[in-house]
């Protein structure tokens, strides 16, 4: 009796979810891969050290992406630079000030809000308040505060997971030996998260990098090489940016090419970081 | 009276560590058994055996036999949910699906293939009746099964076991989780299932055990001590270890 | 008494030592309490922004002609500024990538939760991470010269670049998370569930699709509104691939959607043509709040149920 086998109906139901969910995944793989490595084979042979290491000119018709690198370079400096102290504040403001529950919700869903506005309503504010009003005019300078008003959520969401695994006897144990808020935060509550803290350093890099509709207008698309200084307040191209002028509008696609295995490589590098860290915090909590 | 369920020579590893060791057990069919023995026994590794819930453990190796009317139901040609349609199982803590109560109950039924409306209407009806709480739901049966109290949940789940007709009803600690009138009332069903439905039952309370089973097993470390009538078994044990355990020494 | 060498610590809040300590610790609540306060500044800051500078076209175009004008033309000598075109390409848009996007991220995420050896898992996660960090502007590059020219071979249409191809590209980008969240969704499952459905003697990939999918089922409405945000939200890709003609949505033609029609005009527009943009930009953002808005009641739902 027990090896009467499964009705038709259900064996065919089972069999076809089955095939389905297989399907999806091998869907999902090969796209993953194709992308990679449809990019890779046509924009590997396209880098040069020419190309990385000049700047474009008319007059040669030479085409050179130092310019980008330096300017997504700058970008990601000045926005960790202002938005890891910003993003951090804020978490710690959350889970070791805040007694305030309202507050709390309050600053919490004005975080999910920022994480769910698309980076074009951002271009388009931060050139309205920080190139317009601020009169910082089109430069790396305003794109970068752009990004960090949208990676503040990424820094803020991460630090704070990383504060509340921080056991509760490290601080009473400070508390207890008379030492004043701030002098736990900053001794032994801060140490303790510096992985949250990383973590949303690389995710928040991610971004940056791979971030274009944000910086069209607030950033710019020029193509010179400047100096860091100089060049945070004159407009210029990322690499995404760059990509896109060369791909849509001049029809360069060897460079576009190019750029985008750059692009694909630094993903790929920071997936790894972001796994690398993530597995040593792992071992930390786990010993 | 015959036997609907025999374990012979039963070993179950663990990984490395032995979890039942050369169990040999008849389970008569239309009564109630008592599995009865201390924290980590082996009592309920043992009750699923009974219908290979075990296979779900990653690492657990089986040796012996164990048959269900005179098949061996680890046998590779034997269909794992054919043996779990055949013997069913209501677990410790209460745990219906968050669906209605009606869908809870069609669940199984539906499962093995029984689409139309008519037929799982008297399914339900009949599961719900035989498992005593058809009264307290009949008016809300579209509602969510989640607000039931505990103890309507569990008898819920006893009542979604029923509508598969199983002949063989697993239950592990029943009533653990409920209040005293709770369990009552479960006591009494069990005792009303019996003429048509054979228990195995898991439990902690001595109590429940003299109260409604006709034989009662004794585990202790993985092995059966003791297994008998249960008047007998309560009355003269003849194991040390059983009696010290019924009276009380070690729990 | 005193023992010599060592002086009495003051520790009564009157003491200067005590007093000056507290004022740092004042100030430094202050200042945390500042940086805990700039995210909701600076939502204020954006929808202040986007109202301000956003009203003004409308009030001039009429709001009924602003939201279902058919025709935009922004630069025509007699210009029209009806935005229903890239209303409803949005809408479209977001509505195919979810009908592809949704069941490929779901079977997969079944998978992955439940059948999936920890080994496939674990490379797959890693796969998934990474089509997720893949930046928007390669997707549009790929889709270019892949999807774009595909198409018009495929359907024999004169351009390729089309609402389908923008579709497409929409599908895998919101993948990730659709994947992701539904992942978590069904990790969250109590085992009993499961266990009772096996009992009764269904089988594993029965009790996966019709309980822990039903029981997960908040959850997974939250990885498609997620999916809904990040495509109405997209802009870069689908305006390397969607052609950006003003036409209404068409599978086979060219289309703009309304994170396109700011960024595509943005660049040289001036007057009521630069005003009318900000409106868009306002309505785009008036759309998100709606879907953060589901998105909430969405997670709200699957943490009681």
């Amino acid at each position: 009796m027990l090896n009467n086998k499964l009705s038709g109906e259900r064996k065919a139901y089972i069999l076809l979810m089955k095939a389905l969910m297989l399907f999806s995944v091998a869907v999902t793989a090969a796209l993953v891969l194709f992308l990679f490595g449809y990019v890779l084979i046509r924009g590997l042979p396209n880098i040069s050290w020419e190309l990385l290491s000049t700047k474009p000119s008319y007059l040669t018709e030479r085409i050179g992406i130092l310019p980008d690198i330096l300017n997504t370079l700058y970008l990601l400096l000045a926005t960790l630079a202002v938005g890891l102290p910003l993003g951090v504040g804020a978490a710690v403001y959350l889970t070791e000030y805040a007694g305030n529950r309202r507050l709390v919700s309050l600053i919490e869903y004005a975080a999910e809000t920022l994480s769910g506005i698309p980076s074009i309503i951002y271009g388009l504010v931060g050139m309205l308040f920080f190139c317009q009003f601020l009169r910082m005019k089109t430069s790396l300078l305003a794109g970068a505060l752009t990004l960090v008003i949208m990676n503040l959520p990424t820094i803020m969401r991460t630090t704070q997971e990383s504060l509340k695994t921080v056991p509760q006897s490290y601080r009473e144990g400070a508390f207890g030996l008379g030492a004043g808020k701030w002098r736990v935060v900053r001794t032994v509550v801060l140490p303790n998260c510096l992985d949250g803290i990383i973590t949303g350093c690389i995710l928040a890099a991610g971004r940056v990098l791979g971030e274009s509709a944000a910086l069209l207008y607030t950033a710019g698309f020029a193509h010179a090489v400047h100096g860091l200084k100089e060049g945070l307040l004159s407009p210029g191209a990322s690499l995404t940016v760059a990509l896109y002028v060369y791909a849509k509008e001049q029809g360069e696609f060897a460079v576009a090419f190019a750029i985008a295995a750059i692009l694909m490589l630094l993903t790929l590098l920071i997936n790894l970081l972001a796994a690398l860290v993530q597995k040593g915090c792992k071992r930390r909590t786990s010993q | 009276m015959n036997n609907i369920m025999t374990a012979r020579d039963l070993c179950l590893w663990y990984g490395q560590a032995q979890a039942l060791k050369n169990i040999n057990m008849d389970i008569a069919e239309n009564s109630i058994t008592a599995l009865i023995g201390p924290s980590g026994c082996g009592k309920s590794t043992f009750l699923k055996t009974l219908n290979r819930m075990n296979d779900l453990v990653p690492g657990v190796k089986i040796t012996g036999q164990v048959c269900y009317r005179e098949e061996d139901i680890y046998d590779k040609n034997v269909d794992v949910n054919q043996l779990r349609r055949e013997v069913g199982m209501v677990f410790q803590k209460p745990n219906p699906f968050p669906m209605s109560i009606y869908d809870n109950i069609a669940y199984g039924p539906r499962t093995h293939g029984i689409r139309k409306r008519g037929e799982l209407d008297e399914i339900v009806e009949q599961a719900l009746r035989d498992a005593a709480i058809w009264d307290e739901v009949k008016d809300r049966l579209k509602k969510n099964a989640l607000g039931l109290s505990g103890g309507q949940q569990q008898r819920l789940c006893i009542a979604r076991a029923l509508a598969v007709k199983p002949s063989v009803l697993l239950m592990d600690e029943p009533t653990s989780a409920l209040d005293p009138i709770s369990t009552s009332r479960i006591e009494e069903l069990a005792m009303g299932l019996k003429d048509r439905y054979t228990i195995v039952i898991v439990t902690h309370n001595m109590q429940q055990a003299l109260r409604i089973s006709d034989n009662t097993a004794f585990f202790l470390l993985g092995e059966l001590v003791e297994y008998g009538d249960t008047q007998t078994m309560f009355d003269q044990p003849a194991d040390k270890r059983t009696e010290a355990y019924i009276t009380g020494r070690f729990g | 008494m005193e023992r010599a060498g060592i002086a009495p610590r003051p520790f009564r809040k009157g003491d200067n030592m005590a007093k000056k300590k507290q004022l740092v610790e004042n100030l430094v609540h202050g200042l945390f309490l500042l940086l805990g306060l700039i995210t909701v500044g600076c939502v204020l800051l954006i929808t202040l922004y986007l109202v301000v500078s956003g009203i003004p076209a409308i009030r001039e175009i009429g709001l009924a002609d602003f939201l279902f004008g058919r025709r935009w033309a922004s630069t025509a000598a007699e210009p029209a500024y009806g935005i229903l075109p890239f209303i409803l390409t949005s809408i479209y848009g977001t509505a195919g990538a979810i009908l592809i996007g949704v069941p490929l991220g779901f079977l997969c995420a079944v998978y992955l939760a439940k059948m999936a050896q920890p080994g496939i898992r674990n490379i797959m996660e890693s796969a998934v991470s990474l089509l997720a960090g893949i930046p928007s502007v390669v997707y549009g590059l790929v889709g270019m010269l892949v999807l774009v020219p595909g198409i018009r071979r495929l359907f024999h249409v004169p351009d390729g670049a089309s609402l389908l191809a923008a579709i497409l590209v929409l599908a895998v980008m919101i993948l990730p998370s659709i994947i992701k969240v539904s992942i978590t969704a069904l990790e969250a499952v109590p085992r009993e569930y499961e266990e009772a459905s096996l009992a009764l003697g269904a089988t594993p990939v029965e009790t996966w699709f019709r309980v822990s999918v039903p029981a997960a089922k908040s959850g997974i409405a939250a990885a498609v509104v997620l999916g809904v945000g990040r495509a109405i939200g997209e802009t870069m890709a689908v305006m390397m691939v969607s052609g950006n003609a003003p036409n209404m949505p068409d599978l086979f033609q060219s289309v703009r959607f309304l994170t396109t029609a700011v960024a595509s005009e943005m660049a040289y527009s001036a007057g009521l043509q630069q005003q009318a943009l900000f409106s868009i930009a306002l309505v785009l953002f008036l759309f998100i709040m709606l879907i953060n808005a589901a998105l909430k009641a969405f997670l709200k739902g699957s943490k009681e149920g």
